[in-house]
């Protein structure tokens, strides 16, 4: 069924049909409404959960941690700075091998004090081992957050689901929400092993030495390489259940494309507009939108992109003093390889500055001079 | 009120084994042994950075029978309010779900996540077992040092010049059903306070105070005697707030001078006589704040005060005005 809704309310149906047991959160603009929203579905019994309504967005993550470990799925969404103050639990949610789901809403960091968006926030959290799915749309929102909870729960790696401030939180679009029974089939209960629990007592991240640590590092990438797999299993199976098929890394008219815009998040949806009106002009422009940052697609990227003559990625964020973070991400994947092609960096849109398709155009115009610097800040003022 | 029991009152059952990683005359593990005691196998516990993080020995080994789960050391509070909401949901009857943190945990770095679950009477045991410093890593003044104290952080020439921080008031200010303190050299009380705070639903407070030999800079063997001194001297009165209402389970008839107690210990061997009597005064000014709220509290609610005839009158003059 068809539903126009925000994409802070598409994150609380989602925690709603995806059934999650315990929700623990604490309210940040622009995420405030995926809290009212839960707090609604709760209090009036159309979400059978418990809402731990913490002091921080530290205690959620914590919370979430606790319920986890006991066997329950549990979900919680904030933003930029509360992220940031989840930052050491989001390490330990992943180290404790817990599936928990968060929805982020990606918020520029302060100071100075700003509420629009940028990836800056769920870009530092890049080596906690959480799963990253950057989406597009509020569909995107929906269908990744039921995805991520099926994955995370297989390969036992929390997930992060991630939208942008405004341009998606406050924008209602058409969602398609499936019948509740089609998603309880295809997420069906959580089956948790090595819970905390009375029956069985165990000491669960206690004190280990150099002896066992390293392995279980070890394990835990091994599991961030696997998610690769589930990811395009789990991806299939709702594809088939609701006809939207996830990539990984997902091209728009790429074929015979000289010139791929990289891209991700609502970008990827203006470029797709930009990628037109270049075709429109003959320009043999396509785009590439990076759905999953972790596991990050190495092998569809090349796949995609060796032979072409040049890539443009388009950054909203940067690790300051080197580029965008995408942009070392696509280049570490090409790297050494034959038929790699020049990649071009472009930061824009930090805290919320409109992407617009004229600047896509712009960027892609850009990149394809001979003399483009690699590495680019388009559209500074003077 | 803790009733004092007339015969051995604690459970025979242990359910912490040996080969636990405690110093010698640790007071936080015989805290541990008697709290579970009290508790039985039915019991989740959640510690955040501290001595028992170490204790509980090293992966893969365990000293509890119990499930041990650890958190970051601000957190502990908020992770046991997950526990107990997933063990609920996952249909785990009544599983005591216990917080056990060290002082520094508690009073200072996990004081945030204790008040939110107090402020939302979450239904868990919040057990702080308190030996006035950061011990794990190595003597470090917290939060719940008592003025006077020598630490790490607190050189003697350069002593710890502020009091202890009043953690069961601060508990008493979230208006939770149990608020009560305990040491661990009067195993009987900690055992029955234990016993009955896993009871109440919603969230109690406990603070066992709990000797560290090594930080106090004492002999193990005054491990006990140590913290008996600070119960008789009045240093550490054992306590209970029920709803508010104090009650005083234990008043030494003879008044015991602090000195004896500060006497025992090296990390207040700087200390002059004239400091000594400071600290009297401190502890005396305390006792005498703690019976004016006891009297009042009661006289408040109604209830007659053990022993106090007024009290006990003007208990069946409310009850009388009510009915």
């Amino acid at each position: 069924m068809k539903q126009v809704v925000t994409g802070n309310h598409t994150v609380a149906h989602a925690a709603r049909v995806g059934r999650a047991q315990v929700v623990s959160a604490y309210p940040i603009t622009p995420q405030t409404q995926v809290v009212e929203k839960i707090s609604e579905f709760v209090a009036d019994g159309i979400m059978d959960a418990k809402f731990i309504k913490v002091e921080s967005e530290h205690s959620a993550m914590v919370a979430c941690i606790g319920a986890s470990a006991a066997g329950v799925r549990t979900f919680t969404a904030t933003s930029a700075q509360g992220l940031a103050l989840m930052h050491e639990v989001l390490h330990w949610a992943a180290n404790a091998r817990l599936p928990v789901v968060l929805a982020n809403i990606n918020r520029a960091m302060g100071p100075p004090w700003t509420i629009w968006t940028d990836q800056i926030d769920s870009l530092s959290e890049r080596d906690t081992g959480w799963m990253q799915f950057y989406a597009e749309s509020n569909q995107d929102i929906f269908d990744g957050i039921l995805i991520s909870f099926k994955v995370a729960e297989q390969v036992l790696l929390p997930a992060m689901v991630i939208l942008e401030a405004f341009f998606l939180s406050h924008t209602a679009e058409p969602v398609d929400f499936p019948e509740q029974e089609e998603v309880d089939r295809f997420l069906p209960p959580r089956v948790a092993t090595h819970t905390v629990d009375p029956e069985h007592p165990a000491a669960f991240g206690g004190l280990t030495g150099p002896d066992h640590y390293y392995e279980l590092k070890y394990m835990e990438h091994n599991a961030m390489l696997e998610a690769e797999e589930v990811i395009k299993r789990v991806t299939q199976e709702y594809g088939d259940l609701t006809g939207r098929y996830y990539k990984m890394a997902d091209p728009y008219r790429c074929e015979d494309a000289e010139t791929v815009l990289l891209v991700s998040g609502g970008v990827a949806s203006t470029a797709k507009d930009a990628v037109d009106e270049a075709r429109a002009a003959g320009k043999k422009l396509g785009s590439l939108k990076i759905w999953a940052f972790r596991p990050f697609p190495r092998e569809d990227v090349r796949e995609l992109l060796l032979g072409r003559k040049r890539v443009a990625v388009v950054d909203r964020n940067i690790s300051f003093g080197q580029e965008g973070i995408f942009c070392t991400e696509v280049k570490a994947s090409l790297y050494g390889r034959d038929g790699a092609p020049p990649v071009l960096g472009f930061v824009a849109g930090l805290g919320g500055r409109d992407i617009k398709v004229r600047d896509l155009l712009a960027i892609a115009e850009a990149a394809e001079k001979d003399d483009c610097p690699e590495f680019n800040w388009y559209g500074v003022k003077p | 009120m803790a009733e004092v029991p007339k015969k051995l009152t604690i459970p025979p059952e242990e359910h912490m084994c040996a080969g636990h990683l405690a110093c010698q005359g640790c007071g936080a593990a015989l805290a541990m042994r008697y709290a579970l005691k009290a508790l039985g196998p039915n019991t989740v516990f959640t510690v955040p950075a501290c001595c028992w993080s170490v204790i509980d020995g090293p992966f893969p080994y365990t000293t509890l029978g119990v499930p041990l789960f650890h958190i970051a050391f601000e957190a502990v509070a908020a992770s046991a309010c997950g526990l107990a909401a997933g063990l609920e949901i996952m249909g785990k009857k009544g599983v005591n779900v216990v917080a056990w943190a060290g002082d520094g945990g508690t009073a200072d770095i996990g004081i945030q996540a204790l008040s939110g679950a107090a402020e939302r009477n979450d239904n868990i045991l919040y057990i702080c077992y308190d030996n006035e410093a950061y011990m794990n890593t190595g003597v470090q003044r917290s939060s719940s040092t008592p003025w006077g104290a020598w630490t790490t952080t607190t050189p003697a020439r350069h002593f710890k010049k502020r009091p202890k921080k009043d953690l069961v008031d601060i508990m008493v200010a979230h208006h939770i059903p149990y608020v009560a303190t305990a040491a661990m050299a009067f195993p009987e009380d900690l055992v029955a306070k234990v016993a009955k705070a896993k009871d109440i639903e919603g969230m109690k407070y406990l603070q066992i105070f709990a000797s560290c030999p090594p930080g106090w800079r004492m002999a193990p063997e005054y491990s006990v005697k140590s913290v008996r001194l600070a119960v008789n001297t009045r240093v550490w009165p054992l306590l209970e707030v029920e709803h508010g209402v104090y009650n005083i389970n234990r008043k030494p008839r003879k008044r015991t001078p602090v000195a004896e107690y500060l006497k025992l210990q090296g990390r207040f061997a700087h200390l002059t006589e004239e400091q000594f009597e400071e600290i009297q005064g401190m502890v005396d000014r305390n006792w005498e704040r703690l019976l004016f709220l006891e009297k009042s509290t009661h006289e408040m609610a109604g209830v007659p005060l053990k022993g106090d005839k007024a009290a006990a009158s003007k208990g069946k003059e409310t009850e009388a005005a009510a009915g």
